[in-house]
């Protein structure tokens, strides 16, 4: 419960900060009705427009009323079309989590069981193949790996659709772009674990009483190799958001990345603060899912839980 | 550490043919490309063929050799205003290269430092640094880069500060956790029993033994440097015209891929090129400096 | 004569295990209260097995860690707090050597430089290395070695160069020869002799082994659980130790010869956990002469003979 309480805190600290370091960076950048409004605007049109943004107020004042505002879901109204923001962003989080997933998925479909074989047959062409496959995924610039997955199967091939997101044929090349380079992560995380594991004496043990290979690595290697990987994970989601961004911008995938690009480009504050805001809480959240699950697959972690039955 | 030391006598008795000799293919080509590119980077004024700006509107979309139609003087063709590619790459290469360093250089010595500090003061120091990494390591860098390179405009010194605060905090953790366990070293503790200072100390002793590690570290860091400013000015921030960039090259070469899919994919296999050498680099160094670090 | 080095009532606790955060973690006496001096030029010899709290009492010997009670002449003037500017000036006259010679060592650099540093260090010419690695018998052309390169042997001359090159009043050995082969051992501890002979300096010199401490040292302390049992000349541990654990420690030495340490500690069982020392006098659960006062009573040093004290109740009878 105490390591509850410290995690959430921590958390929570540094939810404010993110909040806050946005909320200045993003303010102290400039006056947005020069940015937002034509340059010939009159001075009395952009004093309405301050006092309509709440831009006219001390920054202080500003400061706590947006943090007031957030503490009750409120993120502020586009500048560009008078919506809510949230609302704008709320629309776009399925496709941006459809893509998400299925590039997860992938990514742990392929780079776990490819890193458990390298592990199994260390130093074989297996082995070498593998993480020479991992080293090229990572490699890659997906912004890069999208584009010649365009050139091929929609140019050349014309199998796939190059943007837009109305079918399942869609999904396909967008998920890939995405989660190539983290299944190569994965993989070789996969096996940098898997063989420490292997070389523990448990393992051993397990071998001398007479369990089979399968049964080895499915129950006794597995879980202990896992939490390093889910560690990873963890860390990586931060990762997988700005990929997300470019993967999205590259196949016109009207996700929450585009909608950031577009935010991005026509200067609409509120609409990027709330992007960067859910994702920051996206990722703490993630941080925090990721240290339940180690505690889960790590007895040791866990402090006053019940011992889980093998 | 220990496998450090063995690894330091089993160097100091190497001769550099032995060495060349029991170096992989992949990593001498690793190593070749990124002599290249440090040549480019030093010399692209230099070298390139044409002026990288120069507008030649009766020469627009000439292809690269060997294609039909590509002509030597532009071996790697020309883009739609009809500017030497190989010298608009050349420009960006060294453009990328330079940033990518600059960026990582920045962001490794505010890191190590601010670990240095971590790991000597200890206490409330240590914890507000602490703090501070982690709050970087749960801040979505990438995008906040995006909105700031937006709201700020287009900055040079902006650009390069925010690459640098790009992964600083993994040289800081790296650089506490190597600092405490260098400083409970025989030898550290037995410089400080003749009477050496703290900084004595670690510019003497544990800056140059932690120094194997902490350079795999920046090596494995390169290529997400490069790939952070890449894709930034991939989306249209960062670099921007008339500047350009690998990513920038790529994000222009983008609009063109059924007339012309070489103005993207020859920056493009640039950029892959490069954090693959640096990647195989980083692997290669880490496999024979610092096991440990294998995570 | 007055003494080089005074410390009186030495007390010094380690926490064990962790703190809960209602629970303050438990502490056991590493040294608790120990009281020695040394003159100049004079070796004292510590002895005891290990745990008994005598490489602590090293450490607070040279400041490295600061006593919880206690205090500490050296030269007639309290010793510095550890890493103040005048602590490091203190270093120029008090030095360490312990047991291992490698890990002392940076191993990125050649001995030499590591020799000079100790000079740079103080500000003092670095030329006086080459004269401090020839003193301790090492041939000029093993100056430009590195650490990786020597032996054992090698490398603790080294150490005792670097100690010596600042020309220090007292040097603290701390199992000097402990990580060495027997054979080598003796040459160490001939060195140690000669090189006091030659510099008249103090040593403090730490031992489990009973017959290297009888070989150097001019008087013994016997440490055990954190505290001196028997103490006093060399001659006399020759002739008649007092305390039952220094005869056990005795009889554990097969012939009195320093370059062999075959079964140096005593056979009457293990030592009892420092964390956790029995009440009374410490040793009673291992003294076949225990009585129920032991279990319940503390021993005190007494004077038994001329400058000889230790700590039993029962000498008296069993002597």
């Amino acid at each position: 419960m105490r390591w509850f309480a410290i995690k959430s805190l921590r958390a929570f600290v540094t939810l404010w900060l993110v909040v806050t370091f946005v909320f200045f960076v993003l303010r102290l950048s400039g006056d947005p009705t020069m940015i937002l409004l034509p340059d010939d605007t009159d001075a009395a049109t952009r004093s309405f427009y301050r006092a309509l943004w709440g831009l006219d107020r001390p920054i202080w004042d500003q400061y706590l009323r947006y943090v007031a505002g957030l503490m009750q879901g409120d993120f502020g109204i586009s500048f560009r079309n008078n919506m809510d923001a949230f609302q704008l962003v709320r629309d776009r989080v399925p496709k941006t989590a459809l893509l998400g997933w299925t590039a997860l998925s992938i990514a742990l479909v392929l780079g776990i069981p490819l890193g458990i074989l390298a592990a199994l047959y260390r130093d074989s062409w297996i082995d070498r193949v593998v993480m020479g496959l991992a080293v090229f995924g990572f490699s890659m610039p997906n912004f890069f790996l999208g584009i010649l997955l365009i050139l091929i199967f929609s140019l050349q091939l014309r199998w796939l659709p190059s943007s837009g997101s109305d079918t399942w044929w869609h999904l396909i090349m967008p998920a890939f772009t995405l989660g190539t380079g983290f299944a190569a992560q994965i993989a070789r995380y996969t096996r940098s674990s898997m063989i420490d594991v292997l070389a523990k004496p448990y393992m051993r043990t397990a071998r001398s009483t007479g369990a089979g290979p399968a049964r080895r690595v499915i129950s006794h290697a597995l879980p202990n190799a896992a939490v390093p990987v889910v560690t990873i994970l963890g860390f990586q989601i931060g990762q997988l958001l700005g990929w997300a961004v470019v993967t999205e911008t590259v196949f016109a995938w009207p996700g929450i990345g585009r909608l950031l690009t577009t935010a991005v480009a026509t200067r609409d504050l509120a609409v990027v603060q709330c992007i960067m805001i859910l994702l920051a809480i996206t990722m703490i959240a993630a941080n925090m899912f990721v240290d339940f699950l180690y505690g889960w697959l790590d007895p040791r972690v866990r402090v006053g839980a019940g011992a889980r039955t093998a | 550490m220990s496998t450090l030391d063995q690894d330091l006598k089993t160097a100091a008795r190497w001769k550099p043919l032995a060495l060349l000799a029991r170096t992989p293919a992949a990593v001498t080509l690793a190593v070749g490309f990124m002599a290249l590119m440090l040549c480019v980077m030093c010399f692209a004024q230099v070298i390139q063929p044409h002026a990288f700006d120069h507008v030649d509107l009766l020469n627009r979309m000439t292809p690269p050799q060997p294609l039909d139609g590509a002509s030597w003087a532009h071996p790697l063709g020309t883009d739609t205003l009809g500017r030497d590619l190989l010298s608009r790459l050349l420009v960006a290469a060294q453009t990328s290269m330079l940033l990518s360093l600059l960026g990582t250089v920045l962001g490794a010595a505010m890191g190590i430092a601010l670990g240095f500090l971590a790991a000597h003061k200890g206490g409330f120091r240590d914890e507000i640094i602490m703090a501070l990494v982690d709050f970087q390591a749960a801040m979505p860098w990438f995008i906040v880069a995006l909105a700031v390179l937006a709201f700020m405009g287009n900055s040079m010194v902006i650009f390069i500060l925010i690459m640098g605060l790009y992964g600083w905090e993994t040289y800081a953790r790296i650089t506490r956790g190597l600092v405490l366990s260098a400083r409970e070293q025989g030898y550290a503790q037995a410089v400080r029993g003749l009477g050496a200072t703290p900084a004595w100390i670690y510019t003497r002793h544990i800056l140059p033994n932690i120094a194997g590690p902490l350079l795999v570290q920046l090596t494995i860091n390169f290529p997400s440097t490069i790939l952070f400013e890449t894709s930034l000015s991939f989306l249209g921030l960062g670099i921007r015209p008339p500047m350009t960039s690998l990513g920038q090259m790529l994000g222009e070469g983008r609009d063109y891929l059924i007339s012309a899919w070489w103005l993207a994919v020859i920056p493009g296999f640039t950029i892959f090129l490069t954090t693959l050498s640096m990647s195989i680099l980083g692997d290669w160094l880490r496999a024979r400096l610092d096991p440990s670090l294998e995570t | 004569m007055t003494a080089l080095l005074r410390a009186t009532g030495l007390r010094k606790s380690y926490a064990t295990g962790r703190a809960g955060l209602f629970r303050p973690s438990a502490r056991f006496n590493a040294v608790d209260g120990v009281t020695l001096h040394i003159k100049p030029g004079e070796t004292l010899g510590v002895v005891g097995e290990s745990g008994c709290g005598k490489s602590t009492l090293s450490r607070l010997v040279l400041g490295l860690a600061q006593a919880d009670a206690g205090e500490i002449l050296f030269d007639g003037a309290p010793l510095p707090r550890a890493d103040t500017d005048d602590w490091r000036r203190m270093r120029i006259r008090m030095q360490l050597v312990h047991q291992n010679a490698a890990g002392a060592l940076d191993p990125r650099l050649p001995v030499r430089a590591q020799v000079e540093e100790a000079l740079r260090i103080h500000k003092r010419a670095p030329e006086r290395a080459a004269r401090a690695l020839s003193d301790v018998g090492l041939p000029p052309a093993m100056a430009a070695r590195y650490p990786h390169e020597m032996s054992g042997g090698q490398l603790q001359r080294v150490v005792i160069a670097r100690a010596l090159a600042l020309d220090p009043d007292l040097l603290v050995l701390d199992e000097p020869v402990s990580a060495l082969d027997v054979s080598i051992q003796a040459q160490i501890v001939n060195l140690i002799r000669d090189l006091q002979a030659a510099r008249g300096l103090a040593y403090l010199f730490v031992s489990h082994d009973v017959a290297v401490v009888r070989h150097v040292a001019d008087r013994i302390a016997v440490m055990y659980l954190g505290r001196v049992v028997e103490e006093g000349p060399t001659a006399a541990f020759r002739t008649g130790a007092l305390h039952p654990y220094t005869r056990a420690l005795l009889d554990a030495v097969p012939v009195p010869d320093p370059g062999c340490r075959g079964g140096a500690v005593p056979r009457i069982g293990d030592p009892p956990n420092p964390a956790a020392p029995p009440p009374g006098c410490r040793f009673h659960p291992r003294c076949p002469f225990a009585v129920h006062r032991c279990r319940a009573e503390p021993p005190v040093l007494r004077e038994f003979a001329a400058r000889h004290h230790a700590a039993c109740h029962r000498i008296e009878e069993i002597a």
